[in-house]
């Protein structure tokens, strides 16, 4: 890859700019006995000339890179010979630039291979070695450029360091912008795409149809394609499975963090505590291979023992192994809230004569509830996005059911299994994932939101 | 002095408070002890589930560690791998080895007759065996014109009922490896010629349909690749808007919205990550699908809000002495935090990292939408080929129906555990080492 040579040659040049640099300002000193007289430290001169000689040519490469080839196949597309895009869709024209810069890179190509369209390839090869070349002599250029202006401004009355620092300065307020930036990336990318697939399915087919089935029927006589997309079936599934999962992990893990926190013996806590938390650490991906290859098929064996029917992919293994994997966020989160209660209250309550269970069950969990049920409404949103486990372990089918012993499905895996295969970016199908996303990403950011204001609410009551 | 009033007025002696209470104290003194074994079964019904979950994976995975291989004696005849004798690489590796590895399975049984048996005889070896004759034709040309003893991957039908995991007492209808072949294969065992050795093609070879060539090699190596570019980019970044928000940010609506956002990032779930990636990355910028620099992109995204806390918690433990006495001596502010507070607080902002790292390490299913989920036979040379990482490839396996990728998959998931342990360690390691109490 070029540009990545090209990276490496500029970072190159900077590490030359900041040599060059301190020596010129040694130079300009009059000799290593004289800086005293530069206003900053040698060094300073150095990084102030690499900052000149480095960042605007990296900016200029970030964006070169960013957008060489939409402004490459935009110029391609328009000197493209009139007949050959007569006629063509929106979708057409996007295959035939396929091809041609397939054919240009070498590789297969899915049309026949015509005069034109070799020519087209050629004139685009010539095109991106064009833009290459350009890239590097700019950017050289201007590194160069930097550089020399870095020289020329070097002199002892040069505010060094105060000008790096103040660069500097920038460079931390665009980092921690990042996270701004995410997060709007995330809102505007789902927005509007639901958006386009709202203008195609609408918000109450969406939000109160009961029959999902996403695939679009290519022929008219075609089974099971009916492209249906009520996602009520998706949204009990998920909330079916998360309250299995919640059912298994809340008690287990408050149990286990009130153990812990108030009765455990220090030996036991400090073994206990970090052995539970490993289940926090095991990959998702893991725990769904455990939930499809041995939990599945042991409910599967155990119910039909008892003479029940249970589904080889069931809501009920799936919600299970998703209540393990959460068990250790609730006990650690209650284990906090726990631990911040003051002493003083269980003082006065062993003092009045309760016992230790009753001074757990009537002041330290009700002065604990805020914060346990933020921590409870975490876990909520944890198990509603989580993917792996259901995708192995609860099957495709949208099922409407409340039975756990049925497969299910859940948006998660819908949003997986709508994407991973082929895909053309334009049709319901694939833009349904980005509806379900988005609800996904509100639902989730909605108790977020409630839960972290319970959290930090809770804690600043005792400080 | 109630009670005493009362028992004066000649009334029934009326109850005292300390008879209610010693009347209730079994009750309570039950309930006590309830409530604590409940307590002692939440904890150990939770050590149970890690130990059951431990178990099961190894207990699934430890025999793909060993694979089974079959010794024949093969005749590296000139006329078959070189009639011309030239020496040429080409024809070379155009050669029909799969001739050799049939002649020498028929020469061992002689008495295999009729098409059907002959197949089924053919298929004790691997596919991937005549692979094998050609690399060790191709690494020396000299063994052409002589027989040797050369030990072959046998069949995956084959491992999985040395292994014991194909059951020989299920009728033959139902089974995979038909009674003739089991006959075959006890044979061979009873003449030394089938053992189990140590599975090196495991930690060698790319993805492969086939159990007994499939390797985790092309995985690790996309792992490696992924993690090394979210390592380059979410370090400098985290770090550089810890150090912002900490110490430099005045307190305004603008922080306080970039506040909230990290610790709401922090929770979002991980395949919104993957629909971002999709849609910015993938279809806006114009990144190569399916590689390890978009998959970094999407994890430094991802474990960005991670670091970042573990990074403000770290500086915040730095003391404000440590900043005043820098200040105090004339160094500027960022001096004061380069030079001073960073390498104090560095311990905590690597542990912080090491923690994300492990959590990009394990996360599959943002990398499914950005297309690293393609079946990648290629070991990846660089961050720009496509690639899969080892929990999308775990992911691929446990979803193969073959029986040989059960045991593979939970290889795998041991190997990935590894990792994931040794890092966690690291982590828990250095803030032992320099945790420093002020």
């Amino acid at each position: 890859m070029q540009s990545s040579v090209l990276l490496f040659v500029l970072l190159g040049a900077m590490a030359l700019a900041y040599h060059f640099g301190r020596k010129r300002a040694v130079a300009v000193a009059g000799g290593v006995t004289q800086i005293k007289t530069l206003h900053s430290l040698p060094v300073y001169y150095g990084f102030y000339a690499a900052l000149w000689a480095g960042l605007p040519a990296l900016l200029l490469l970030g964006f070169w890179v960013g957008f060489q080839d939409s402004i490459v196949t935009s110029l391609m597309k328009a000197e493209l010979p009139a007949q050959m895009t007569a006629g063509l869709s929106e979708g057409q024209i996007g295959l035939l630039l396929n091809d041609i810069k397939n054919l240009a890179t070498g590789n297969i190509v899915s049309s026949e291979v015509t005069p034109e369209l070799r020519a087209a390839a050629d004139n685009y090869s010539r095109l991106q070695n064009l833009a290459n070349i350009a890239l590097w002599v700019l950017a050289l250029a201007v590194a160069v450029g930097g550089l020399s202006f870095a020289w020329n401004m070097t002199t002892p009355k040069l505010r060094a360091r105060n000008r790096v620092e103040s660069t500097v300065m920038v460079i931390l307020v665009v980092f921690s912008s990042i996270a701004i930036l995410t997060t709007l990336g995330i809102v505007l990318s789902v927005v509007f795409e639901s958006i386009l697939f709202f203008q195609k399915v609408s918000l109450s087919e969406f939000f109160f149809g009961t029959k999902w089935s996403p695939q679009i029927a290519l022929r008219a006589d075609q089974v099971g394609a009916s492209g249906a997309f009520g996602a009520v079936p998706l949204f009990t599934g998920t909330l079916l499975v998360s309250l299995l999962a919640m059912l298994i992990a809340v008690p287990i893990g408050l149990m286990a963090a009130i153990y812990l926190s108030e009765y455990a013996p220090r030996e036991v806590r400090s073994i206990a505590k970090p052995v539970l938390e490993v289940l926090a650490g095991v990959p998702t991906v893991v725990y769904g291979f455990f939930a499809a290859l041995t939990v599945a098929p042991f409910i599967r064996d155990l119910g039909a023992s008892m003479g029940l029917d249970v589904s080889s992919e069931s809501a009920l293994a799936a919600g299970f192994v998703m209540g393990i994997m959460i068990i250790p966020f609730v006990s650690s989160l209650s284990d906090d809230v726990i631990n911040a209660v003051p002493q003083s209250m269980r003082d006065g309550s062993y003092a009045l004569g309760a016992t230790q269970s009753e001074t757990v069950k009537r002041v330290i969990f009700p002065a604990a509830l805020p914060g346990i049920v933020g921590g409870v409404l975490l876990a909520v949103s944890r198990a509603i996005g989580e993917t792996m486990i259901v995708v192995m372990a609860a099957g495709m089918s949208a099922n409407l059911t409340w039975n756990p012993l049925e497969a299910v499905t859940t948006v998660t895996v819908q949003i997986v299994t709508l994407l991973t295969g082929d895909q053309e970016f334009d049709s319901p199908k694939t833009l349904a994932a980005f509806a379900l996303g988005l609800t996904l990403f509100v639902v989730t950011l909605i108790l977020n939101v409630i839960a972290l204001h319970i959290v930090r609410k809770y804690r600043e009551q005792y400080e | 002095m109630n009670n005493q009033a009362s028992n004066a007025s000649g009334g029934a002696p009326a109850k005292r408070t300390i008879d209610i209470v010693n009347a209730s104290l079994k009750r309570r003194y039950a309930a006590e002890k309830r409530f604590r074994f409940l307590g002692v079964g939440a904890v150990i019904l939770g050590l149970l589930f890690v130990a059951i979950l431990f178990a099961d994976i190894i207990g699934k995975g430890y025999t793909a560690f060993e694979q089974t291989y079959i010794q024949l004696p093969i005749d590296f005849s000139p006329e078959v791998i070189d009639p011309v004798g030239s020496r040429e690489r080409d024809t070379l590796s155009r050669a029909n080895y799969q001739k050799l590895v049939r002649d020498a399975l028929k020469a061992q049984f002689p008495k295999v007759t009729g098409r059907g048996d002959t197949r089924e005889l053919y298929r004790l070896m691997s596919p991937g065996a005549p692979q094998q004759l050609r690399d060790m034709v191709m690494a020396d040309t000299g063994l052409i014109g002589t027989t040797a003893d050369v030990w072959l991957l046998a069949n995956d039908d084959i491992d999985m009922l040395v292994k014991g995991h194909i059951d020989r007492d299920v009728s033959e209808v139902g089974r995979r490896v038909k009674n003739q072949t089991i006959g075959w294969v006890d044979i061979l065992v009873e003449k030394g010629m089938l053992e189990k050795r140590f599975n090196t093609v495991f930690f060698t070879n790319g993805a492969s349909r086939e159990p007994e060539l499939a390797g985790i090699a092309g995985a690790l190596v996309g792992s490696v690749y992924t993690l090394l570019l979210t390592l380059l980019f979410s370090f400098p970044i985290a770090v550089g808007s810890a150090l912002y928000l900490e110490e430099f940010a005045p307190k305004n609506k603008w922080t306080d919205l970039i506040e909230v956002n990290i610790n709401n990032l922090a929770a979002v779930p991980s395949i919104v990550f993957g629909l971002l990636g999709l849609a910015v990355f993938i279809n806006f910028f114009g990144v190569p699908r399916s590689t390890p620099l978009v998959g970094a992109l999407v994890l430094t995204l991802m474990t960005l809000p991670t670091i970042i806390i573990a990074s403000r918690a770290a500086l915040k433990s730095v003391p404000p002495s440590i900043r005043e006495a820098a200040l105090g001596v004339g160094a500027s502010p960022l001096q004061t935090q380069f030079h001073h507070v960073l390498p104090l607080a560095m311990p905590g902002m690597l542990t912080g990292t090491i923690i994300g790292m492990a959590q990009a390490l394990g996360e599959t299913a943002p990398l499914l939408m950005i297309g690293m989920i393609a079946f990648i036979v290629d070991v990846p040379g660089g961050v720009t080929d496509p690639a899969t990482v080892l929990p999308v490839q775990i992911y691929l396996w446990a979803d193969s129906p073959e029986r040989g990728f059960v045991e593979r998959t939970s290889a795998a998931i041991m190997v990935l555990l590894a990792f994931l342990i040794v890092m966690n360690l690291t982590a828990v390691l250095l803030r032992k080492k320099f945790e420093r109490r002020w």
